[in-house]
Order: C-alpha cells, then sequence, then structure tokens
C-alpha cells in the first residue's frame, strides 16, 4: 500500500471504449484528501467518460479504483454514493416544483413517512450550512432560485449523502462571473474541511484559481499530472491540445460601413407576459463586430431571437432600409435567411442542430428550401452529401464523416458544423449566440478567426455571449445589457472589466465613465443601487 | 455511434422479438392441450399453403400496408394518430359515394376516383384532430381516438338512414354498379398463365399499396416536406429556429396521414365488399399502429410487418377453423406479437447491443 497519507481516490489504469473509439486509455490518477484536483481538456477528451465511471455510469474495461486506499467495485451510482463520491452534473438532476428540502432527501428518505425524513433533513441541512457556508432557503421552490443556488443545492444532495468526494462538471458552465466566485469560495471552504474535489472544467482560468494539482487529458489519454502552482495557463493549454494556442486574437481594426440593422424601440414580452426585452436602440454596422455583453437571462435571447425571426416583438428592425417583419411567424426564420440574416443559435443541441440527423443533413438545415439543393421535387442528396464533406474538411469537423449522426460529435464539433453551415452562407448579417459555449480551446480559436474573417469580408456580426473575455477579444463595439435594457454602449478598445462589470449589474457610476467614448444610458444611470437581474433559468 | 450493425436492428431485433412471442403463444397453447406444432402447421397452411390462402394474406395486408404507412408518417412529425380506424371508415364513405354516385365508364376510372376520394375524406377526417393540435393544443391521441367513435356513429347513421337502399335489410349501401369491380389478383395473373384463386379477396389495390410505400419512402427521406416533418418529429424548437412552420408541416403530416388511412377504402371497400358496410375496417386502423410499430417506421418495415399481421390474421382465422382453439385465443397470440414487437422492443435490443459492443471489443 502505498505510503501515508493515503490518495483519496486513486484510479489505476482505466480504460474504456466505445466500439472502435477509445475514450479513456490506461488512465492513472491519485487525489490527496483535502486537495482540490483539476481535470482539463478539449471536449471529448474523455473527461466527463472518466468521471462517469468514477460515478458507476459506466462499466470500465480494464483498470480498479481505490478508494481511501481499498480497492472498490462501483458498478453503479448507488456503489458510488456508498463510496463517498458526490457528484454535480453540468445540467442539474433537480426536481423544478420541489422545494431544496425535497430535492435533498429525494432518493434518501428514509421511513415511509416524509415528514419525520424532512424533519430530520432540515436539522442536517441547517449544520451542514453553517459547517460549509452553504446558505440556502430550505423552502424555496427549484423553479424559483438561480442557477448558483440550484447548484448549490446540488452540493448539499452530495453532502447530504455523506460524500467525502465531490466531483463537478463544468460547474461553472451554467454560472455569472460573480456566482463562479461564490462557489469557489465553497470549494475552498470545503476542502479545508477535509473534503476532496475533483473539478472537470476546459477554462483555464479556473484551473489556475483554485486546484491544487490539475491532470491533463487529450483523446482519452492523461498527458500530465502537475502541481498547478508550478504550471502556468500557457503550459496546460499546450498540453491539451499538444500545439501552441493563441489566447488573444490577432486583428486588424475595423472598418466599418454603412449601416445594416437599425433597431428602435424594440420590445418583446415573451410568452410568460414576461418582459424580456424594454425598448431597445442598437445599429450595427458592416464589417464590425458588435458584442452583447451582459449577465446570461437578461434579454440577450429575446434580442437573437426576434433578429432571427422566431419571436415576436414591438418597434421596428430596418436591415438596409427595409422594415423585418416582426411578427414572429412560424416560418420567420425561413424570411430572415432570405434576406442574408444567419443565426448561429445560443443552443446547439436543441436549436442549431437536429441531434438525429446526420451531420450532412444538419449542414443545409433551415437551407433546405434552396433551390441549389433541389432536383425537382426531391433533395439532390449527393450534392449536399458532396458539399458536406467540403465543408466538415475546410472547418476541421472530426471526424470528417457526413454520414454520423451530429449527436455522435462532440460539442466543439457540432459546433463547428452550424457554425460551418452559417458563415459558408456568407450572410450580411450573422448573428451568433454563445459561439464557444462547452468548446474546447482549439476549436474556440477556429471559431473566433472564421468571425474575424467574415467581419473583414465587410459582413456585419452581432456576437452575443457570457463570456466577457470573448467579447471583449472578439469585438469591435460592445453593448451591454441588463434586465432588459442597454445599460451601455461604445468602442471595445476603451472597454475594461470593471466598467462592463458594473454596467451588467445595471450600475452606472464612476468606473463607467472612465470608458472613452462610452454612451452610458439613463437606465444605468438612474438607479445606481438596482439590484442585478438574475440568471433567469438555464435555458 | 452506431451501437450494432443495422441490419442486426432492422431484422434481428424484431426476429428475436417474434421467437420470442411466438415462444410464450406456444406454451399458451400447450397449456389449453393443443399442440403448438400442430396449430403452427395449421396457420403456415392456412396462410400461405393455397393461393387461396395467399390470396386472404396478402388481401390483409394490403390493408395494414395502407393503416401502417399512415401511423408511421404521422409518427416522424411526432404525432401519434391513433385514428387511423376513424379515417379508414370515413375514406370507404368517400369511396363509397363516387362509386355509387359517378358513371365510371372502366375499373380503372374507378379505382383512381375511388382512391382519390377515399384519400380526400380519410385527410378530412384527420384534419379537424391535427387543427387542434396544432392550433389549440389538444391532444393528438386523445382527440383522434374520439374521432374514430364519432366516424363509426356517422357511418352508422348514413348507412341506416340516408344510403341504405329501400328494402335493405342491414345498414350498408346497395352493391357498387359493375365498371367499378376491380380486378382480383386471380383476374391479374390469369393472362401470365398463373391459376390464382378466384375467391380469394386480394385485388389491385395491392399494387396500389406497394406504389404508396416507395411514395412514402421517397416522401419521407427525399424530398425537402420529408426532411422538415422529420426535423419536427426530432426537434420542435430545432424545426422553428430553421423556419419551419411547425403547426403546418404538422397539419400536412397528419393529412397525408389520413389520406393514407382512407385510401386503404379502395382494398376493403371497393375491392372486396363492393359496397359499404358497417365495420368494413375490422380494426385494421389498430392494427397499423403494431404494423408501424414493428416496421420502425420505415416502409420496407411496414410492408413485411403487414405480411406477417396478414399471416397472423389468415392463418388465425384457419386456426378456429380446423381446431378446438378458441378464436379469442388467436387475439392472445396477435398481442404476444404487439407486445414483443412493438412495447417490449428494448428489452430484446438492449442486451442485443451490449453482445454487439462486446463482440466489437475482443476483435483487435
Amino acid at each position: 500500500m502505498a505510503a501515508p497519507p493515503t490518495p483519496a481516490i486513486e484510479l489505476k489504469g482505466i480504460s474504456k471504449s466505445f466500439g472502435p473509439v477509445k475514450a479513456n486509455k490506461d488512465i492513472s490518477i491519485r487525489v490527496m484528501p483535502g486537495t482540490i484536483h483539476g481535470i482539463i481538456g478539449e471536449n471529448g477528451a474523455g473527461k466527463s467518460t472518466l468521471m462517469s465511471i468514477l460515478y458507476g455510469f459506466y462499466k470500465a474495461d480494464a483498470g480498479e479504483i481505490f478508494i481511501a486506499g481499498r480497492k472498490t467495485r462501483i458498478p453503479d451510482s448507488q456503489a458510488a454514493i456508498a463510496a463517498g463520491i458526490g457528484m454535480v452534473f453540468q445540467h442539474f438532476k433537480l426536481v423544478e416544483n420541489f422545494t431544496v428540502l425535497e430535492n435533498v432527501i429525494l432518493g434518501a428518505e428514509d421511513g415511509r413517512l416524509l415528514r419525520p425524513s424532512l424533519a430530520k433533513a432540515r436539522r442536517e441541512l441547517q449544520s451542514l450550512a453553517a459547517e460549509y457556508g452553504l446558505d440556502v432557503d430550505p423552502d424555496a421552490l427549484i423553479e424559483d432560485i438561480g442557477v448558483g443556488m440550484q447548484q448549490r443545492v446540488e452540493i448539499l444532495k452530495a453532502l447530504y449523502r455523506h460524500a467525502d468526494i465531490l466531483i463537478l462538471d463544468e460547474p461553472t458552465g451554467v454560472l455569472t462571473p460573480a456566482e463562479a466566485d461564490q462557489l469557489f469560495r465553497i470549494l475552498d471552504r470545503l476542502r479545508s474541511e477535509g473534503k476532496t474535489i475533483i473539478l472537470i472544467t476546459h477554462k483555464l482560468r479556473e484551473i489556475m484559481d483554485i486546484t491544487d494539482t490539475v491532470s491533463v487529458m487529450r483523446r482519452g489519454e492523461m498527458t500530465a499530472t502537475v502541481t498547478t502552482a508550478q504550471s502556468s495557463p500557457e503550459e496546460l493549454a499546450e498540453l491539451m491540445v499538444g500545439r501552441k494556442v493563441l489566447l488573444q486574437i490577432e486583428k486588424a481594426p475595423a472598418t466599418p460601413g454603412k449601416k445594416v440593422l437599425e433597431i428602435k424601440a424594440l420590445r418583446v414580452i415573451d410568452a410568460d407576459g414576461i418582459e424580456r426585452l424594454r425598448s431597445i436602440d442598437l445599429d450595427l454596422h458592416a464589417g464590425e463586430v458588435l458584442g452583447i455583453a451582459g449577465v446570461a437571462g437578461n434579454g440577450q435571447t429575446a434580442l437573437l431571437e426576434v433578429l432571427g425571426g422566431i419571436q415576436s416583438a414591438t418597434g421596428s428592425i430596418k436591415m438596409n432600409g427595409d422594415a423585418l417583419d416582426l411578427t414572429g411567424r412560424h416560418s420567420g426564420g425561413r424570411s430572415r435567411r432570405a434576406r442574408g440574416i444567419a443565426h448561429v443559435p445560443e443552443d446547439r443541441q436543441s436549436e442549431g442542430l437536429i441531434m438525429d440527423f446526420t451531420a450532412w443533413e444538419n449542414t443545409v438545415f433551415g437551407y433546405h428550401r434552396d433551390p441549389k439543393w433541389a432536383r425537382g421535387p426531391l433533395m439532390n442528396n449527393a450534392a449536399i452529401q458532396t458539399e458536406a464533406k467540403a465543408k466538415m474538411e475546410r472547418f476541421d469537423v472530426r471526424p470528417p464523416n457526413p454520414k454520423l449522426a451530429a449527436k455522435n460529435f462532440s460539442g466543439g464539433n457540432q459546433q463547428k458544423i452550424v457554425v460551418a453551415r452559417e458563415i459558408e452562407q456568407s450572410p450580411d448579417v450573422l448573428l451568433i449566440g454563445q459561439p464557444t459555449r462547452g468548446v474546447d480551446i482549439g476549436a474556440i480559436e477556429f471559431i473566433h478567426n472564421q468571425i474575424i474573417a467574415l467581419r473583414d469580408a465587410g459582413k456585419a456580426v452581432l456576437l452575443v455571449s457570457v463570456e466577457l473575455d470573448e467579447i471583449m477579444a472578439l469585438s469591435d463595439r460592445i453593448a451591454v445589457m441588463c434586465d432588459g435594457q442597454i445599460m451601455g454602449q461604445g468602442p471595445a478598445a476603451s472597454a475594461d472589466h470593471i466598467g462592463l462589470g458594473c454596467l451588467m449589474a445595471g450600475m452606472g457610476g464612476a468606473d463607467t465613465q472612465q470608458m472613452q467614448g462610452w454612451h452610458i444610458s439613463a437606465a444605468a444611470k438612474a438607479d445606481p443601487a438596482q439590484e442585478p437581474a438574475q440568471a433567469a433559468g438555464s435555458h | 455511434m452506431q451501437k450494432m450493425p443495422q441490419w442486426a436492428d432492422v431484422i434481428l431485433v424484431p426476429l428475436i422479438s417474434l421467437i420470442l412471442a411466438g415462444a410464450l403463444s406456444a406454451l399458451v397453447i400447450l397449456a389449453i392441450g393443443e399442440s403448438p406444432y400442430e396449430a403452427v402447421k395449421i396457420m403456415v397452411q392456412g396462410a400461405f399453403g393455397t393461393t387461396n390462402g395467399w390470396g386472404y394474406t396478402l388481401y390483409y395486408a394490403t390493408s395494414f400496408i395502407f393503416t401502417g404507412l399512415a401511423v408511421a408518417v404521422a409518427f416522424h412529425a411526432a404525432m401519434f394518430n391513433i385514428g387511423g380506424e376513424g379515417q379508414a371508415m370515413i375514406g370507404g364513405l368517400g369511396a363509397a359515394l363516387v362509386c355509387l354516385f359517378v358513371p365510371f365508364p372502366h375499373w380503372t376510372f374507378a379505382l383512381l376516383g375511388g382512391f382519390g376520394a377515399a384519400m380526400l375524406f380519410g385527410a378530412a377526417w384527420a384534419f379537424i384532430p391535427a387543427y387542434l393540435q396544432a392550433k389549440r393544443g389538444s391532444h393528438i391521441v386523445i382527440t383522434t381516438i374520439m374521432f374514430n367513435f364519432i366516424a363509426a356513429a356517422v357511418l352508422n347513421y348514413l348507412l341506416v338512414n340516408v344510403l341504405r337502399p329501400t328494402g335493405g335489410m342491414d345498414p350498408a349501401t346497395a352493391k357498387f354498379p359493375e365498371p367499378t369491380h376491380l380486378p382480383t389478383l386471380h383476374d391479374m395473373l390469369l393472362p401470365l398463365g398463373i391459376q390464382f384463386s378466384k375467391s380469394a379477396p386480394a385485388n389491385v389495390s395491392l399494387i396500389m399499396a406497394l406504389l404508396a410505400c416507395v411514395f412514402v419512402w421517397l416522401l419521407i427521406w427525399r424530398t425537402r416536406l420529408g426532411y422538415e416533418i422529420r426535423a419536427l418529429g426530432h426537434s420542435e424548437s430545432g424545426a422553428i429556429y430553421a423556419g419551419i412552420s411547425a403547426p403546418k408541416v404538422a397539419i400536412i403530416s397528419m393529412l397525408i396521414s389520413g389520406a393514407l388511412a382512407g385510401g386503404m377504402a379502395i382494398n376493403n371497400v371497393m375491392g372486396e365488399a363492393e359496397r359499404l358496410v358497417m365495420n368494413s375496417v375490422e380494426g385494421a386502423g389498430f392494427i397499423g399502429i403494431a404494423v408501424a410499430l414493428m416496421g420502425r417506421n420505415h416502409p420496407f418495415g411496414v410492408l413485411l410487418a403487414a405480411i406477417l399481421f396478414g399471416f397472423l390474421y389468415q392463418g388465425g382465422a384457419e386456426l378456429a377453423l380446423w381446431t378446438s382453439i378458441p378464436s379469442e385465443l388467436i387475439v392472445v397470440i396477435q398481442a404476444l406479437v404487439i407486445l414483443f414487437t412493438g412495447a417490449l422492443d428494448n428489452m430484446v435490443r438492449m442486451p442485443l447491443e451490449r453482445l454487439f459492443l462486446s463482440l466489437r471489443r475482443t476483435e483487435p
């Protein structure tokens, strides 16, 4: 047995294949108790597969798992929980119309009657909250609390089941920067209380900020395990993709041309009667990237959907002087495409792609009525397939097999399929939402370069992203949204994190005044104490 | 990633399901003291042993192809059309009306006219639930079931009060005029020198059913409309993003579905009864659901499944005729086949997928 201290968890020689695909090849990790261990890697590197093996979702083809020095078999998640492993998934597994308390005990009720369990859970929850600083209202309904809170409930669920080892899969993907900070404080607290944490992410900054040790995965293999303090983001990035990547984008200054889109007094009230946009005024010019910054859920989705023709609105949008139809008819997306407006939606899995369609079918999705793809009354599948193959090679989609279903590609490659489809239309306006959400570094760089290339070709790009770094890196002009309003807009060159952060929280003030050439709206100045809008849901 | 080769998915899974259903049926037959071997022999002999048996098997299969395709098309748009029964009844009404009131000069005109009217009526009957689903959110499963009963009531009223010839003793229309008589397989095969049973009801509708299979295949996998139907079926939010009008495509898919179910009338109403009687559909609308399930919503699968159910219908009738096995047991056997091939599909599929995965792993 290893010399003390014994690792809290140790994996030895884990391998797992899915058919011909080797998702994990001979992986070994040791994680010491009371530490945070990061696992970083591109999409499809095998991080999630490894954790699924650890949590009992998959059975490894080979290899052994030791928990606190004891060899442990984990055939299912029950066994994982019994072994003291808790998992917080990227997509929370909570019952929306249950309270926090009910969610915590779900599956861990003792006895047939609920009341004693609830009372016991309430006491335990209070002591857990006190111990780890995890404040949540036990009686709040899940649907009423923000994403950050929901994540705490997931952590509490694991702790309630006496987890000593916590696995978090891309925990900050759905969080605002402030919520992410809070999460890290909680993780820090958990670490100091002796819990062992495994953090799966593809964000280098998070790894640098919080982990003690980090393992890098690439194409199913563990390429390195290093002590975080002795590494650098550049080194880790290189280990991840096997080559140096530019974290900064090189681009020439923009040469904005004529006004392409003119948005006036745009207002959206959605199907639930919630006002998503409150009188938005925006202009978009040819040859520029306009970045819309903001915390998720502050109206950016509605803005994209109105421009994309699938959400109704009042006010007006003029494209090259002609008014666009704002009725949000069911076929609205089609008429927008005909006008030269391409749309990369925020959610590729439920909108941008049909996951069960093949890659080649997806490469014409939305453009399938283009006469170019028709052969009489039928679709010219052969032509579409040939073109799809070429497109996939141009955009480095791996594997470049157009007959594979979209769901069989990794997230980054799925996104490349969507981006390839929209950009290759050479649209006059590209709407692009969260272009690199859940996308690995290599693909991020590629997608960013494609966006800049489109801009340089004199096209207009409207970029919506919750990643401030992405907005700063790509945009020529930035507009900040909060609570359905534009808080301010101005040149990207003079924008800084602090000023943008204030505007994202709906506040004006001194920090925003320092940004040269920025127009701060009255809404931001009027009420500096205004609470930042809660991120509404995770869609 | 493909979990198992396509041939296993398409052929092996239904085959194993069938064998399981057969095994269980054999046990049931044993339990009531009959010989399963004899039973199978009678069924196969009855359904495939003579041209007469073939004629009945194919006659049933023709109806099931139409209703199976109907369910399959709607299913591709994620609409569960349980109203094939009612749509086929109303389709029969359409066929009967043109046969009775349009003086067709030749059976070819009658076939086309009858087919057109049957499809039109079937589609119209499907339109109401489709509209209610697409525009008002009424669940299609509920409304189509309801519409089966309404169709039966409408037909009952019309046959008793309006279409029954004076002096007629049963709720049925008059016999259709002679030029609407469709050639049976006997008529069609005779010029080729093949002797086919004269009394079997299989008729030229079989050809139309096969054409319908080709049509549906083209529609679903080769046309833009089919692309939109499938896109909608997989993801409504995706379809809306792509500018596909979800309500419109949903309604169109139901119209096509209803037309296919209604089109069945050329087989049972024009081809066989040559008049419209009550309950002329005989449950074919419901069998269509099982046929589509078993055929995995693919026209070729529907064709094979329709022939299988044709065999079960015809073989089952023979079984009831020649043995003391009660006719209720035939329903049990049919139900077992539906249960295993449709509802318990995953029971066979998942172990098989695991088997293929482990086989592939051992390969280099």
